[in-house]
């Protein structure tokens, strides 16, 4: 035990937006760009903070409810996922399921208060997320049961901490790339970014994510933005810490070696959209059932 | 050792996996070419502790032959057909992933049933073979055009050679070669075959031959 869990908590909350501004630069770098600063996610949610929220008069509480829900979501999960070496806050058997169905519950309150506004555009998109989602799903449990099955842990904190010790990995070394692979294209898929959605967009054949939330304003949108940004540090938070399973001699080189493996899965996104483009509407399924077949494979693997 | 020879078979799978999902004909050729060569390096890979001229030549004939030689033929023929993709195939896409998953799963089943002689083998030859059989034998039932279908019977061939190799490592030099002689003549024909349907009818639809 190095320094108690409730500081990578701390972190996380503080830092999550900051890797949207590195996804961002490298998109930039990549279009030959300045790019907007790296803490621009920070003032655009402190912006948004400060503005005060207009309501339709159509909508429902539920309407109002659905960014808390992000944003409780998001820390919660965030207390589930060690970052680096660190213990987990929460940590119990069979908490993959709560970190999956988390982000399902989020979801299921963001297609509501979409469905609350009474706009046909938002209907759509609640429509496209959630058959996607039915899609990413699959793939991120069944990816996770793989780990599982391999470590024979049930929590994410245990899962990740048996991949360091090693044990269990007689057939590490072929389950966990194709996790990675699989885990990554769900983490492509759930934050909305390119292959499956393009978050810059607001061009309404192929918004998914983004048509969702264009009624909310005000401190619920800086709750949203909180919540996707929180969102995007636990996926990648998992992928990093599989793919660096090192245990450094002290805490500071493991605070570092954390660092840069979760920069290093978010630069690999940025480079992700900046090289590949968006796929059309009709494909992401057969790229989501690829990435459940990913899963798959490696789950079966894992069995022998 | 074992460890690269097990990422090779974890390579084999995922590509039954590409093949059964793509529609460009020319990915399909270039897939079922790469199948050839992991499956040569599984062969040399798991006898590396006792390498033979007969085993070093077997390779390279393999890979000549199936990566290279059939590759382009069947190129061409696709070339000259005019046919680039397979639009509307039996079973869809994800439709045939999903096949694909459910064929993973039997053949690892099956493959609990059936004991390896050889030992140093990697555990997941055995399903592994048996699953790039099945992935040919769907791919020519699921599609309709006629070069995609001879992807298929390639395909098959692949794992009946890997099949080969994880049961019966020792049988005689000849049988192999004769076996690739087999199947160097059949693509030969196929293509030629495919090639004179479409100039006749103006598509290589099997599906519309059979009416």
């Amino acid at each position: 035990m190095n320094h108690p869990p409730y500081i990578h908590v701390a972190v996380s909350l503080a830092a999550a937006p900051f890797l949207f501004g590195v996804i961002n630069k490298v998109k930039a770098g990549f279009a030959g760009r300045k790019g907007p600063p790296l803490f621009q996610m920070y003032y655009d949610i402190v912006k948004l903070m400060r503005k005060g929220a207009v309501y339709s008069r159509t909508t429902t509480e539920m309407f109002r409810l659905s960014p808390l829900v992000s944003v409780a979501v998001g820390i919660l999960a965030v207390m589930t996922v060690p970052l680096g070496q660190t213990e987990s806050l929460i940590s119990f058997h069979g908490d993959i399921f709560l970190l999956a169905y988390l982000f399902g519950m989020a979801r299921f309150t963001t297609v509501l208060a979409a469905m609350d506004t009474g706009s046909a555009f938002e209907g759509m998109g609640a429509s496209r997320e959630v058959q996607f989602s039915m899609l990413a799903e699959p793939a991120f449990l069944v990816g996770l049961a793989a780990l599982s099955l391999l470590t024979g842990e049930s929590s994410v904190a245990g899962i990740l901490s048996a991949l360091r010790n090693g044990t269990g990995t007689a057939t590490g070394h072929v389950v966990i790339p194709i996790c990675v692979a699989s885990l990554f294209i769900v983490l492509l898929a759930e934050n909305s970014r390119i292959p499956v959605d393009d978050p810059n967009t607001h061009l309404e054949l192929t918004m998914i994510h983004e048509v969702m939330v264009l009624d909310h304003g005000g401190m619920d949108l800086g709750f949203i933005h909180y919540g996707s940004a929180l969102k995007l540090w636990v996926f990648a938070s998992i992928i990093a810490r599989i793919l660096v399973p090192v245990k450094m001699s002290s805490p500071m080189l493991d605070a570092a070696l954390a660092t840069a493996s979760l920069l290093a899965v978010t630069v690999a996104v940025g480079v992700v959209e900046s090289t590949m483009a968006r796929l059309r509407m009709l494909r992401v399924p057969q790229l989501l059932t690829g990435a459940t077949i990913l899963s798959l494979v490696a789950l079966i693997i894992a069995m022998r | 050792m074992n460890e690269w020879l097990d990422l090779a078979v974890a390579l084999l799978i995922l590509s039954n996996f590409m093949l059964v999902n793509t529609s460009r004909l020319m990915s399909c050729i270039r897939i079922v070419a790469i199948q050839a060569v992991i499956l040569s390096v599984i062969a040399l890979l798991s006898h590396l502790h006792a390498l033979d001229v007969r085993l070093v030549v077997l390779v390279i004939i393999t890979v000549a032959l199936k990566a290279l030689v059939l590759p382009q033929v069947l190129k061409r023929v696709t070339v000259g057909t005019g046919v680039e993709r397979e639009l509307s195939p039996f079973v869809g896409y994800s439709l045939s992933l999903m096949a694909g998953g459910g064929l993973l799963a039997l053949s690892f089943l099956m493959s609990h049933f059936l004991t390896v002689p050889e030992p140093g083998l990697s555990r997941f030859f055995l399903p592994a073979s048996l699953f790039t059989i099945f992935t040919g034998l769907f791919i020519i039932i699921a599609r309709k055009k006629a070069v995609t279908q001879v992807m298929g019977y390639m395909a098959m061939e692949n794992g009946i050679y890997a099949f080969g190799v994880s049961l019966a490592i020792h049988e005689p030099f000849i049988v192999e070669i004769s076996v690739l002689l087999d199947v160097f003549v059949a693509v030969l024909i196929m293509g030629v075959a495919i090639f004179h349907i479409s100039h006749e009818f103006d598509h290589i639809d099997t599906d519309q031959l059979s009416v």
